[in-house]
């Protein structure tokens, strides 16, 4: 055989790869539930609800705990007699970490199972992806992560944070603490760098510097030259915008590198405590993320939270920050419904003003007019146990500014 | 100018990875011009054999040393299985080998998934392999990156040296050179293609050890890993092994320079576009093996 011809496979080889990355991504797995093509009848006695989570792929990390405390809220709901009467029906779709597949998973539910409402999605990516299907179809999609503002969809109630209660208070913090230039690293995707431009037009009103920012792929494991950077950029902190598992690699790399928590200080927003069970704690001790819930959070709602969750999982499986917000959402979705008697999409989002929940985080309010709530902010420092303690609070909820419209200094992001 | 060594550190580490990935594929798709798609689940086993001794074994370190022997026999043996149960059938046929091979790749990864979950998992480093050494100049060269050197290093040599002189590589070099005259002579090729399998195979197995230092396990890691390995092995000439090394760093170091100076996806463009640059120049790799081949 010819070198020429063995090259000439080859390329197909390289094609044939590509083409497998993408459809296997797109695979198909259906949970509990699935299709019946059955309308979802409201005259009967249960109503069904779709859960859209990463159950494979880089994301999965984080999304199938997601799924766990939805499924712990559906069954606390359902043994308290349910909505309006009607038992939840769970019906889940794994998105594989990949964005169109979400948007077919979201049509899927929404127009096949005929779903009364959507939990789940993590990345901003998947979000802006089934977005439009939502708003297409007037169906509503209950979003539990943190993200990076500068978006108000009337079919979306987001119940993570928007920037000013998470990254905002996070870069106070930092100030708080005396650092005056911060390097950011993030994954390469709408949320870090959406994050970063809002970070950069803080540093420049507050005095900061910003030293360098750095995109990885998600889901790549090289680090090696970003920490260099990282390193020799001698900055009093890093802003880390990294999801799913590219934070285990970032993480070995930065303490190979002998970089600590006292000497340059992580300040992370996707790794709660879940993360820092599978990245492991010896990487990341003393290191700091910003939430707006901790396992460790006091109080009473806390407590039969995180019991009830150990109860259902393990003893070993730790709560967080996602988990609480999806957790959070299927309870308002459930207040909404029966404060509008109704299930119906646009009866219930008029209804959605003003509702509060006693959440394990502590109150929550919705906003109806940018559906998203008033949360608490909280700075924690991650202990050698892989819990995360508390080491800043806001006080009280912080209400929610997706457009940043109360910071003089944001007047130009969009 | 210690960042400058930094780099070519971080450079040459890469290189050192890239050439772990590459070098089983370089014996089993460089020698026996085999397109294994499954190499990169082969990694994928070798990682995941690691994580299971983990489970069982309690020391760190003890469990790295005792999965190093191990992977390379597990992956070596899924390579063996591979070769008796398909591609002897298919060695006239090397485009038919490339989509079997796909499918098994496929059904590895689907296996996997369903014996460890689909969520990544992740193992732990020895103590000592956490840590960095401290040279002069405020430089660090991270532990678990020269761990990653030696061995790919020590598993080149090996490899070498048992190609020139050992009866075994004697006998593998006859086969790749001119398989009928090699049969004709006595050699027992099939045994000798099972053999290089083997080796190839567990080589990847070794990879997939030395990949859990620095990152997270997954059912599609190899998927990732494949191409980068295919690469280095074209680019340097098929059938030949120092063609291999020398790619496998220059790689490395452009794509930690590119990264440097530009941003992580503009470096990937980078090693990209010079890759297709050098075989616009050089189609046949870096080097050539001459053979008596008349195929």
């Amino acid at each position: 055989m010819s070198l020429f011809r063995g090259r000439r496979i080859l390329a197909g080889a390289m094609t044939l790869v590509a083409a497998a990355a993408m459809t296997a991504c797109g695979s198909k797995t259906t949970d509990e539930g699935g299709a019946t093509g059955v309308t979802a009848d409201v005259s009967g006695d249960t109503v069904k609800v779709g859960l859209l989570n990463s159950l494979s792929g880089t994301m999965a990390i984080s999304e199938v705990t997601v799924r766990d405390s939805i499924m712990l809220a559906v069954e606390e709901i359902n043994a308290a007699g349910g909505v309006l009467g009607k038992k939840i029906q769970p019906v889940g779709e794994d998105g594989a970490s990949d964005w169109p597949t979400f948007a077919e998973k979201a049509e899927k539910l929404i127009s096949e199972d005929r779903v009364a409402a959507v939990f789940g999605c993590w990345t901003s990516a998947s979000r802006k992806a089934v977005k439009p299907v939502f708003e297409k179809n007037k169906a509503l999609l209950f979003y539990p992560v943190q993200y990076e503002g500068l978006e108000q969809s009337p079919y979306i109630f987001y119940t993570g944070a928007t920037t000013n209660q998470q990254i905002v208070p996070g870069l106070d913090y930092l100030k708080s603490q005396g650092a005056k230039s911060v390097y950011l690293v993030g994954s390469d995707y709408v949320f870090p760098r959406t994050a970063n431009k809002i970070i950069k037009a803080y540093a420049t009103a507050n005095g900061m510097t910003v030293l360098g920012e750095d995109y990885a792929p998600l889901g790549s494991t090289e680090f090696g030259t970003i920490v260099n950077k990282v390193k020799s950029s001698g900055a009093d902190a890093v802003f880390n915008t990294l999801n799913g598992d590219s934070n285990v690699a970032f993480f070995k790399e930065y303490k190979s590198a002998g970089l600590t928590a006292a000497a340059m200080p992580v300040v992370s927003v996707s790794i709660a405590e879940e993360e820092v069970k599978g990245i492991g704690t010896q990487y990341l001790e003393g290191q700091l993320t910003a939430w707006n819930y901790y396992q460790t959070t006091p109080g009473a709602a806390n407590s039969k939270f995180v019991a009830a969750y150990k109860a259902k999982y393990g003893a070993d499986k730790p709560t967080s920050d996602p988990m609480e917000a999806a957790y959070v959402g299927v309870h308002l979705w459930k207040a909404m419904v029966e404060k509008a008697g109704a299930f119906d999409v646009e009866k219930v989002r008029a209804a959605s003003d003003g509702i509060t929940f006693d959440a394990p985080e502590g109150l929550v309010t919705v906003d109806g007019k940018t559906q998203h709530i008033a949360k608490t902010a909280r700075i924690g420092k991650i202990g050698a146990d892989g819990l995360i303690t508390e080491v800043w609070n806001s006080g009280k909820p912080v209400a929610p500014d997706p457009y940043l419209k109360t910071y003089p200094w944001a007047s130009g992001l969009s | 100018m210690t960042v400058l060594f930094g780099q070519l550190f971080t450079g040459i580490s890469i290189g050192a990875v890239l050439l772990l990935i590459a070098l089983g594929l370089a014996l089993t798709f460089g020698q026996m011009n085999v397109i294994n798609m499954a190499h990169g689940e082969f990694i994928m086993a070798g990682a995941y054999t690691t994580y299971v001794l983990q489970q069982s074994i309690t020391g760190a370190g003890l469990s790295l040393a005792v999965a190093l022997p191990v992977a390379f026999v597990v992956a070596g043996a899924m390579g063996v299985l591979l070769e008796v149960l398909l591609i002897r059938r298919l060695y006239a046929r090397p485009l038919d080998t490339l989509l079997v091979t796909w499918g098994v790749s496929l059904i590895l990864q689907q296996l996997a998934r369903d014996i460890f979950g689909s969520p990544n998992v992740q193992t732990r480093a020895p103590e000592l392999l956490t840590g960095n050494v401290a040279l002069p100049g405020g430089l660090t060269i991270a532990n678990n990156r020269l761990f990653i050197l030696a061995l790919a290093l020590a598993a080149v040599s090996a490899l070498t040296l048992a190609l020139r002189l050992t009866p075994l590589g004697r006998r593998i070099r006859a086969v790749v050179q001119n398989r009928d005259l090699a049969a004709v002579s006595g050699v027992a090729t099939s045994r000798v293609d099972r053999t290089t399998f083997f080796l190839g195979s567990g080589l990847a197995g070794l990879a997939g050890v030395a990949l859990t230092l620095l990152g997270p396990i997954g059912p599609t890691m190899g998927t990732n890993l494949i191409i980068d390995a295919f690469l280095v092995v074209v680019v340097g000439g098929i059938g030949q092994l120092k063609g291999s090394v020398i790619v496998a760093f220059a790689l490395g170091v452009l794509q930690a320079t590119g990264e440097y100076l530009t941003t992580l996806s503009v470096a990937k463009v980078i090693v990209f576009v010079a890759i297709v640059a050098f075989l616009q120049w050089r189609p046949q790799g870096l080097f050539t093996l001459r053979t008596r081949s008349l195929a």
